[in-house]
């Protein structure tokens, strides 16, 4: 789950990471008495989970408040590369005498938490990393052992920082690693995290990645999932236990086991066909689960025909027929579907399809044959409308 | 011969009083798998269709000699109980759990790897392990293989069995197949379990089944390229899948330009590895090279 920037740094503040003070504000009204608070000027950012906010015009500084008034009506409502921005964060302006850049990522290669720090922060970071990677110094810490002082001083003179920064942006980097591991991040990054005129430290910006599998243990981060951000059909699949990705497409697709499915959607656009969603039933669904999957995938308008790949192992082809036979009985799907059995109890899942001679479901001894068919449904579903 | 699990495989299940530690347990017996002891904290004498139940893996270790582990419990407890069966002495643990915290996988591999050098865990988020005609150790239906000289190791379990089936149908059997799982840090690699088919007698030939997301596959292709002379057939799945989703497993998802499939077949190809582009094309390749 990737963090808004005021969730970010209210974790940072939890873990006694600077950062300015800062209001939230969903509203134009909020947003102006959320600057009167804080004093001018102070700086209105748009939150959305995307980069590139400042050159969109989506960061303003405000000098008064019919100034603050303005730029939060321009910036509420405003779309920055496909999101739109529904809050605002407003902070006290900070002064800057540089811009450094602090990561710790998970390195799946390494098997290691990686920490990052470079003396060239700001807006061109990632040109920096393309073009000059020196100037980002890199170390992974031994999870068992945690980050070390040494490790702190180590990045801060390696990035070549002012000899008198070395210390507080090594206890920086020491905070920014504990609410790595506290919090069970994926990522924690600050750009730019600025050195005042008086040579204090602060993150200006939180960019923070939370790992799904961890929320159980952490209830007030869990809260900050925000349904209403989510893809409809996306949250209905959640709430219903299923992995669910929508996609731009016209085929439905349910399978079992993600790289299954993954692999059904590639067959499906080698055959020519453009699959409307990832759905992942999951290992050993009963029958309510895929009824319940049926009424996902038909709630995308978009779908013209629907395909069923299954090779059971821990999941039952009994189950997944009878839970398409429900669903038949309670929703009469007027799409094509085509269903492709095979594992666990495959016999006796043909069997119930065959009994059952729902209309307009058609069988598949393949995974080729069953996208071959389903493309050419949805070819003809798309024609005839 | 095989790899990981074989007739000598003596198998201790954590969590075996769980509904679904319960029928895998049996269903792993059923195959011939010896199922020689499970784990449950606080149900220590009890038994599961007449397997011993202990309430530590050490005790489980000191009263049935398990080798093997297979872990069954859900996420919050699965990374206790598999630096439990490590610290008990098991060498080979297969874990099944989906969706441990990656936190959790972090800490594990490191101790294992420093504290357990010769201790190999499977998974998590993976099938198990199937060795036909001698052991299966996890979820995978045994009955869609039969013994042969094919290896496969695989990130995704349904994909296994659809490949695996695929080249029965042709009338060729498996050495093992090894799901690796599909999570960010799995306790094997590619690299580890390819070493294992070179070095096993009986695996004449390796598929890989990767997906997108992360950099096992390609640094697979290094390894090969330098280090397996055995012929491998590789797969990717996740052509299709558009950047910054999570395609089910934890791990598969494409961020910027990394992790792409295109990108890890092009590794591979570079590396004298052919990728089939469907499941049945990899079976077709496998079936070429054997001589079928």
């Amino acid at each position: 789950m990737d963090l808004l920037e005021y969730q970010g740094k209210q974790l940072f503040a939890r873990h006694d990471i600077p950062v300015p003070d800062g209001r939230h504000a969903r509203t134009v009204d909020e947003a102006v008495a959320a600057a009167k608070e804080i004093g001018f000027p102070c700086v209105i950012k748009a939150q959305v989970k995307i980069g590139g906010r400042g050159k969109a015009g989506g960061i303003k500084v405000a000098e008064d408040e019919a100034s603050a008034r303005e730029h939060a009506s321009a910036i509420l409502g405003m779309d920055i590369r496909g999101f739109t921005v529904h809050e605002l964060w407003v902070e006290g302006a900070s002064e800057i005498a540089a811009e450094y850049y602090a990561a710790v990522i998970f390195d799946r290669s390494a098997k290691q938490p990686l920490v990052m720090l470079s003396t060239r922060g700001g807006m061109d970071i990632e040109a920096v990393a393309e073009e000059d990677p020196s100037a980002i110094a890199t170390l992974h810490v031994d999870p068992l052992l945690g980050f070390q002082a040494f490790h702190g001083r180590r990045l801060a003179f390696e990035a070549g920082v002012d000899a008198d920064l070395v210390r507080p942006i090594g206890a920086f980097l020491g905070r920014l690693y504990a609410t790595f591991v506290a919090e069970e991040a994926t990522l924690v990054e600050v750009n730019p995290l600025i050195v005042t005129p008086e040579r204090e430290v602060r993150a200006l910006d939180a960019k923070v990645t939370l790992d799904d599998n961890a929320l159980m243990r952490h209830p007030l981060n869990a809260e900050l999932r925000d349904p209403s951000a989510e893809d409809p059909q996306e949250q209905m699949a959640k709430e219903r236990g299923l992995t669910y990705v929508k996609l731009d497409g016209d085929i439905g697709i349910l399978g079992n086991g993600a790289g299954l499915v993954m692999s059904t959607l590639d067959v499906v656009a080698q055959y020519g066909g453009s699959p409307a969603n990832f759905l992942d039933a999951g290992g050993g669904s009963k029958a309510e689960a895929i009824t319940s999957a049926v009424e996902v995938i038909l709630s995308n308008p978009n779908v013209k025909a629907v395909l069923f790949n299954i090779f059971g192992g821990i999941t039952r082809c009994d189950e997944v027929a009878r839970g398409l036979v429900e669903a038949f009985n309670q929703i009469s799907p007027s799409v094509p579907f085509v269903v492709r059995l095979d594992g666990t109890n495959d016999v006796e899942g043909r069997q119930i399809l065959a009994e059952a001679a729902l209309p307009n479901v058609y069988t598949a001894a393949t995974m080729n044959e069953a996208a071959e068919k389903v493309v050419e449904l949805a070819a003809t579903a798309g024609a005839a409308r | 011969m095989s790899v990981l699990v074989d007739r000598e495989t003596r198998l201790c299940v954590s969590g075996i009083t769980g509904r679904e530690g319960t029928f895998h347990a049996m269903n792993n017996r059923r195959y011939g798998t010896q199922v020689v002891s499970g784990v449950t904290p606080g149900k220590g004498g009890q038994d599961v269709e007449g397997v011993p139940v202990f309430d530590t893996f050490h005790a489980a270790v000191a009263e049935t000699g398990a080798n093997t582990a297979m872990i069954f419990v859900p996420p919050r407890f699965a990374a206790d109980s598999i630096l439990e069966a490590a610290d008990a002495g098991i060498r080979t643990i297969v874990a099944i759990t989906e969706g441990i915290p990656a936190h959790d996988e972090l800490r594990v591999y490191n101790h294992l790897v420093q504290a357990h050098p010769g201790t190999r865990l499977i998974g998590p988020n993976c099938p198990g392990v199937l060795s036909p005609g001698k052991a299966n150790v996890g979820i995978i239906p045994a009955a869609f293989f039969k013994e042969g000289n094919v290896g496969v190791v695989s990130r995704s379990g349904t994909l296994t069995y659809q490949i695996g089936n695929e080249i029965a149908q042709r009338g060729f059997g498996n050495s093992s197949i090894v799901g690796i799982g599909g999570d960010p840090v799995p306790g094997s690699s590619f690299i580890d379990i390819l070493e294992l088919f070179q070095a096993d007698d009986e695996t004449e030939l390796i598929v890989m089944a990767g997906e997108i997301g992360g950099s096992a596959e390609e640094e697979a292709a290094e390894f090969i390229a330098a280090h397996v002379t055995k012929p491998v057939v590789a797969y990717i799945a996740g052509f299709t899948a558009p950047p910054g989703k999570t395609m089910g497993h934890a791990g598969a998802i494409v961020s910027g330009s990394q992790g792409t499939a295109a990108a890890k077949a092009e590794a591979l190809e570079a590396r004298g590895v052919r990728v089939g582009r469907t499941p049945t094309q990899v079976a077709e390749i496998a079936v070429e090279i054997l001589g079928g």
